[in-house]
């Protein structure tokens, strides 16, 4: 009997596949699968939210006024001389955490580009329905890590270009780290670029501890609420906005450091 | 009451869908949904119409055939299987927009109908216990706590309907994968294979092209059986414990 | 026993028939004997030997498995979308086994024994044993491949007892044991699959079996995707394609359970065995309207708690149930089978509430129903109690109904649930063709007239892991036979019938749907053939079929064209035959004027209305021959060595 379809036809539409082709051992394959990818962005993000205790902790050494604040620049500097080289532990923790940014963001874009198209969307759609397009909170945790992702990337470009390689100096450049920070903030719209910055940090972070835990299997909960995790999200990122936010609110609505 | 369908039409895997409108009267709150499609199918036969083709067979809400998204929700606004749900949870006049299960790896064949076949894969890959028929010991030589059989059962349950699959944004079917490795994991038969399961069924997860699991949850939210969230957990710590003891 | 066809006019009588290969001697050893002398295949030969398994519920897949294991090259088709949505999944109650865990007097001799009772005498006693035999290896075999059945706290498997046996022999998981079950056999098919020894072809749906100098050498399948028609080719056929209760359209079965490929068998020559053992099962939720497309059973366990009743006046028909008095309420099962009250077998109790509901007693749409009550329990054991053990089951009635049956009475009635008769087997298994064989609900071997529950499940996994494994072997040692091309005469013809058969299907383009002829059968058979029979009711039925049959062939409307996923040219071939098995069961019916098991004749009742058996007349299984217009009978005499035939009393 004639018969014009096979069963073939995903190869030909390129769409997908009946049967994949495989050619690398199954061991090969699951180091670079998917889940391998998350442990990747689980740890560097994790990573980078150890340092983001730190660095809030050395903010709040403004409270302890300029001397304080240099001082502790200064010493973060030098810390472990003559062990370690002028600017050692700087360096050593700057590696670190570039490293973790570069496999953060390279695991981060090579996930969403393969999602993307794992989810068949076409045309920034994937259903043509207009009803529950969050369906019960679907596009939530994807939307704050990724958009909230690539805000805070380029929140991060503009901040190195400001308070670290002071290149940006809205209210003036100023060799002391302390009058940097401070000149800053008074300004209404910095202020406000923080602001933005650190709620982009703060939902990252409410879903992302939680998952970065989940990713490397530490989830026993059966829900999302259930989870002792979310407790932990919650805490640690109210801590990290909190704190960054103090100083810099300091400033601008009560003046602190003119 | 009288309705409205916007249903996918699509002849075939390689022609072009779209969304066509239909009306229909005289449902009642007591048909199930595909009992309404039934229906109106009969209709569109009578206008000489191709009806529209989707999957069913127990209609008990178990074996897993039917899917469909109604409303931009995988099996619709209730946590049931289509054939489960019932035309109650509609009212008069409403628009009921329904498409197939969409993701790379569930080509559709006709209207609302998919290939599955990916999932029968990533069993084959691992998703099961070697144990020869005629090898195996007697039942009761291995106890298992309760508990671990409790939550063993709960993963078995997963039917297979790809619910998980059509509502995660990432189109990943890690629930699926991740109910049986729990499944299978938690039972002292299953402890042999228990490495090379979880490698060997990741492997084909990503082969088959499903996305990554962001632990967005939408998947447990809209499964019919409410796998629980802990089984991904679980796989993803499985496959780190197994990756570093390095053994497919 | 008569020697005459009963109605000429209908079907004639053939020579007896027997089974040949359930070896004598004492009972225990008949199995291990037969399994001793059947021939045995070198491993190094098993390659080159294929085999065709269509169906991969229980029985197909653990056949297909345990062979593909055994290192023979194995096909299994199905016409879901994966082997793993086989209707077995919906098995919820459990499966028997004579572990005697329980320490409570179980053991094989009586498993065999409330097996062969229950089936009303009509079963083999050589088959009966051996399941029970085999049923003890079968969860052992499940427990290893990791299905996760009920334990206690202690870690051991827990057991109930089921279907109104007094032993605790029923293993299961939850309310989805069929489904857990299902799932192991299937995980075992499919490391074949990966193995390499096993091909899986899933919406493929079996069209006819192709025949070679009279054996069973293929079949020709339809792909429902491409609407390829197509022919494999094998040293031997296994059919395990389940039961065709949706002859009656309105039955607990999917949707797409069919009678198709052994109808297609019965056609080429295979015997057709009892085809009217039809088990309906008391406790379904009742139809709602006419639109419905299947029933929904609700678990026999909810008789344990729950009052089954009716209104005893006319008058209170369409009241609510809670405002009529206790003395206004007739608790029929309880009135009329003290002993056993509302625990008597399926069959007694579907009878008494059609009885109750064609008297003018039902309640609910169309009077359709009777009231299962769990007022008495809610207030005995307290809510909490009751939602522990039957929460899942009330959800699920609530969720179909919109009822809250915490609140009111459910509303059950009776629906066709299994079917007992199938292809006529041998003790191999082997139907009269040689070469093909039939597993599972789709043979009509072990039950007799009438299922226990937990029994089905049992048998296809019996059939699948143990008995086909060592008994296929026997017949392939003599092959492998000569290899069958596609240009074969027997492989050409087969096509060619079946093509013609379809595109005579799509050229019809009458008036009416197929769905509507389906359900037409439905109502005659529902009404003629359903619990009880009578000799004018099933004439007249088969008259209403035979007009049927040709309002179908020349009046029915197929839309679209065969090479597309075309489900309406699906269902039209799975009606064409079962309107011609409705008919033969109907004739079958006819030529049975007792009443046994599932199959209740009017005329055959004692005084007080119960079933009357004629064991000097019928203590045989009906073997039907194929013959065109007009079927042969081929009796087999069914003899009790073991077991005393008396009549079964649950007064
Ligand atoms: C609702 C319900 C509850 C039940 N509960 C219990 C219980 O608690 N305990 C118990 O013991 N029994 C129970 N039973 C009965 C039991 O489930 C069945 O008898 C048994 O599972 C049948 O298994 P099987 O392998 O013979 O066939 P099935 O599981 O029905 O498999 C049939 C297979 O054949 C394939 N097939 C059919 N026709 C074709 C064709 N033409 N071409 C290709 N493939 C085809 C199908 O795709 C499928 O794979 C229940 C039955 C129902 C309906
Ligand atoms: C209000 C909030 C913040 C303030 C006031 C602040 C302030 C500073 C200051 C003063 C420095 C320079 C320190 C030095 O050169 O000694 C610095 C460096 C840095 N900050 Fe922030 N920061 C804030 C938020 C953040 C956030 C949210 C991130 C990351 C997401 C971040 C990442 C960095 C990095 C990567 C450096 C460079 C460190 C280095 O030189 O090695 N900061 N920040
Ligand atoms: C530089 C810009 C950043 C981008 C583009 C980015 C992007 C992403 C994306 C897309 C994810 C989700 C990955 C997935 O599940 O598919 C993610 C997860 C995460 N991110 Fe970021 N991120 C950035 C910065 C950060 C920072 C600064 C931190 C911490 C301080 C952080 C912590 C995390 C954590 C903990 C996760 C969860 C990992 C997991 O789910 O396993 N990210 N990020
Ligand atoms: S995990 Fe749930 S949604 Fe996914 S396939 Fe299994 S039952 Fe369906
Ligand atoms: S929705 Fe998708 S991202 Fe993971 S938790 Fe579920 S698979
Ligand atoms: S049809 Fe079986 S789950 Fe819906």
């Amino acid at each position: 009997m004639k018969v014009s379809l096979s069963r073939t036809w995903r190869v030909s539409k390129g769409l997908a596949y009946r049967e994949p082709v495989v050619t690398l051992p199954a061991l090969k394959r699951a180091r670079r699968s998917t889940v391998v990818l998350k442990y990747t962005m689980a740890v560097s993000g994790l990573i980078m939210v150890g340092y983001l205790l730190l660095h809030m902790y050395g903010n709040l050494k403004v409270f302890a006024g300029q001397d304080g604040f240099d001082e502790y620049a200064h010493h973060l500097r030098t810390f472990g001389e003559p062990m370690l080289p002028h600017e050692g532990l700087l360096w050593i923790v700057r590696v670190v955490l570039l490293a973790a940014v570069v496999l953060h963001v390279y695991s981060a874009v090579r996930l969403a580009v393969r999602d993307r198209k794992a989810a068949g969307y076409k045309n920034g759609t994937r259903y043509h329905s207009k009803q529950n397009r969050r369906g019960v909170q679907r596009s939530y945790a994807t939307f704050t890590l990724r958009w909230g992702g690539l805000v805070i990337a380029l929140f991060i470009v503009y901040h190195l270009l400001h308070l670290t390689g002071n290149q940006i100096h809205p209210g003036g450049a100023s060799d002391s780290p302390y009058e940097r920070v401070v000149n800053g903030f008074e300004i209404w719209w910095v202020y406000l670029s923080y602001v933005v910055a650190m709620l982009a940090v703060g939902f990252h972070l409410w879903h992302g501890i939680w998952s970065a835990f989940t990713s490397l299997g530490q989830n026993r909960a059966d829900t999302r609420r259930g989870s002792r995790l979310t407790a932990l999200a919650w805490v640690l990122t109210l801590v990290i906005v909190v704190g960054f936010l103090l100083p810099p609110t300091a400033i601008f609505f009560f003046g602190l450091g003119s | 009451m009288r309705i409205f369908i916007r249903a996918w039409r699509q002849k075939n895997a390689e022609a072009e869908g779209k969304m066509v409108t239909y009306a229909l009267d005289g449902v009642s709150e007591h048909m199930s949904f595909l009992e309404m499609l039934d229906v109106l199918n009969e209709q569109l036969t009578f206008e000489g119409e191709d009806p529209i083709a989707f999957d069913s067979d127990c209609r008990e809400g178990i074996c897993g055939m039917c899917g469909i998204v109604i409303n931009g929700l995988a099996h619709g606004p209730e946590v049931t299987t289509t054939c489960q749900l019932h035309m109650r949870s509609f009212k008069d006049g409403d628009h009921i927009d329904i498409e197939p299960w969409r993701a790379k790896a569930f080509p559709v064949i006709k209207d609302l109908v998919v290939d599955r076949g990916a999932f029968d894969r990533i069993i084959q890959a691992g998703g099961y216990i070697s144990a020869p028929t005629g090898s195996a010991p007697e039942a009761n030589a291995a106890p298992v706590a309760k508990h671990d059989a409790d939550d063993a059962f709960s993963a078995a349950t997963c039917i297979a309907c790809g619910a998980c699959v059509a509502a995660c944004p990432n189109g990943s079917a890690m629930l699926f994968t991740a109910a049986k490795v729990t499944h299978l994991g938690l039972l002292p038969q299953g402890q042999p294979e228990r490495d090379s399961r979880v490698i060997n069924m990741v492997a084909q997860h990503d082969a088959e092209g499903f996305g990554g699991c962001t632990n967005i949850g939408e998947c447990t939210a809209s499964c019919p059986k409410g796998i629980p969230l802990s089984t991904i957990a679980r796989l993803n710590r499985d496959l780190l414990g197994a990756l570093s003891r390095g053994e497919a | 026993m008569t020697d005459t066809s009963a109605f000429p006019d209908l079907f004639d009588l053939g020579t007896d028939i027997h089974d040949t290969k359930a070896p004598g001697g004492p009972i225990e050893q008949r199995w291990d004997t037969r399994k001793f002398n059947a021939r045995l295949v070198n491993p190094a030969n098993r390659r080159k030997l294929n085999v065709i398994i269509v169906g991969t519920g229980l029985a197909g897949a653990a056949a297909a498995a345990s062979l593909g294991e055994q290192g023979y090259n194995v096909q299994t088709f199905c016409y879901q979308d994966s082997p793993r949505r086989a209707h077995s999944i919906a098995a919820q109650g459990g499966i028997n086994a004579a572990k005697n865990y329980r320490n409570d007097g179980d053991s094989i001799y009586r498993l065999f024994y409330d097996t062969v009772k229950g089936g009303d005498f009509r079963a083999r006693e050589s088959n009966t044993y051996r399941l029970a035999q085999v049923s003890a290896n079968i969860i052992d075999q499940c427990v290893a491949q990791g299905v996760p059945f009920a334990r206690e706290y202690g870690g051991l498997l827990d057991n109930r007892s089921f279907g109104g046996v007094q032993v605790s022999r029923t293993f299961y998981a939850r309310g989805q044991t069929g489904q857990q079950l299902l799932l192991g056999a299937y995980q075992a098919l499919e490391r074949q699959v990966a193995a390499g020894t096993v091909k899986n072809y899933d919406r493929h749906e079996m069209l006819d079996v192709i025949l070679v100098d009279g054996k069973a050498r293929g079949i020709v399948t339809r792909d429902m995707v491409t609407g390829a028609i197509e022919a494999h080719t094998a040293d031997v056929v296994v059919l395990c394609t389940g039961g065709y209760g949706n002859v009656f359209f309105l039955s607990t079965n999917a949707m797409g359970s069919n009678v198709t490929a052994t109808w297609r068998a019965h056609r080429k020559g295979a015997y057709f065995g009892n085809p009217c053992f039809t088990q309906i099962h008391p406790t379904c939720i009742p139809v709602s309207g006419d639109y419905q497309s299947k029933l929904t059973l609700m678990s026999e366990s909810l008789r344990n708690d729950g009052r089954i009743w009716v209104p005893k006046n006319k008058a209170d028909l369409e009241k609510d149930p809670r405002e009529i008095p206790e003395a206004d309420r007739d608790y029929f099962l309880e009135r009329r089978y003290p002993a056993f009250g509302n625990l008597v077998p399926r069959d007694i109790a579907s009878r008494a509430a059609k009885t109750a509901c064609d008297e003018g007693f039902g309640v609910g749409p169309g009077g359709l129903g009777v009231y299962l009550d769990f007022a008495d329990a809610i207030e005995r054991m307290g809510r909490k109690t009751v939602e522990a053990k039957y929460g899942n089951l009330f959800d699920m009635y609530a969720r179909i109904t919109g009822e809250d049956p915490y609140e009111t009475g459910m509303r059950v009635y009776p629906a066709v649930h299994y079917v007992m008769g199938g292809l006529w087997v041998d003790y191999d298994l082997q139907t009269t063709i040689p070469g093909l064989y039939c597993a599972g609900e789709a043979n009509f071997s072990d039950q007799g007239a009438n299922r226990l529950g937990a029994s089905a499940l049992m048998q296809g996994l019996a059939d699948g892991y143990f008995v086909l494994p060592s008994t296929l072997p026997d017949y392939l040692a003599a092959g492998p036979f000569e290899p069958i091309g596609d240009d074969h005469p027997a492989v050409v013809e087969a096509l060619r019938e079946v093509e013609d058969r379809v595109q005579t299907m799509l050229s019809i383009n009458g008036t009416r749907s197929v769905d509507s002829i389906h359900k037409e059968l439905g109502h005659i058979m529902w009404e003629y053939c359903g619990m009880e029979r009578t000799e004018e009711g099933l004439l007249k039925a088969i008259g209403l079929i035979r007009e049927l049959k040709n309002e179908f062939w020349t009046n029915v409307k197929v839309t679209g064209v065969n090479e597309e996923l075309n489900q309406a040219l699906e269902r039209a071939g799975r009606v064409a035959d079962f309107i011609e098995l409705g008919e033969l069961m109907c004739i079958d019916a006819l030529n049975r004027a007792e009443s046994c098991g599932g199959h209740f004749r009017a005329e055959s009742q004692t005084e007080e209305g119960e079933a009357l058996r004629h064991d000097d007349e019928y203590a045989y299984a009906a073997a039907w021959e194929f013959a065109g217009d007009k079927p042969v009978l081929h009796k087999e005499p069914l003899t009790y060595e073991y077991i005393e035939m008396k009549a079964r009393s649950y007064k």
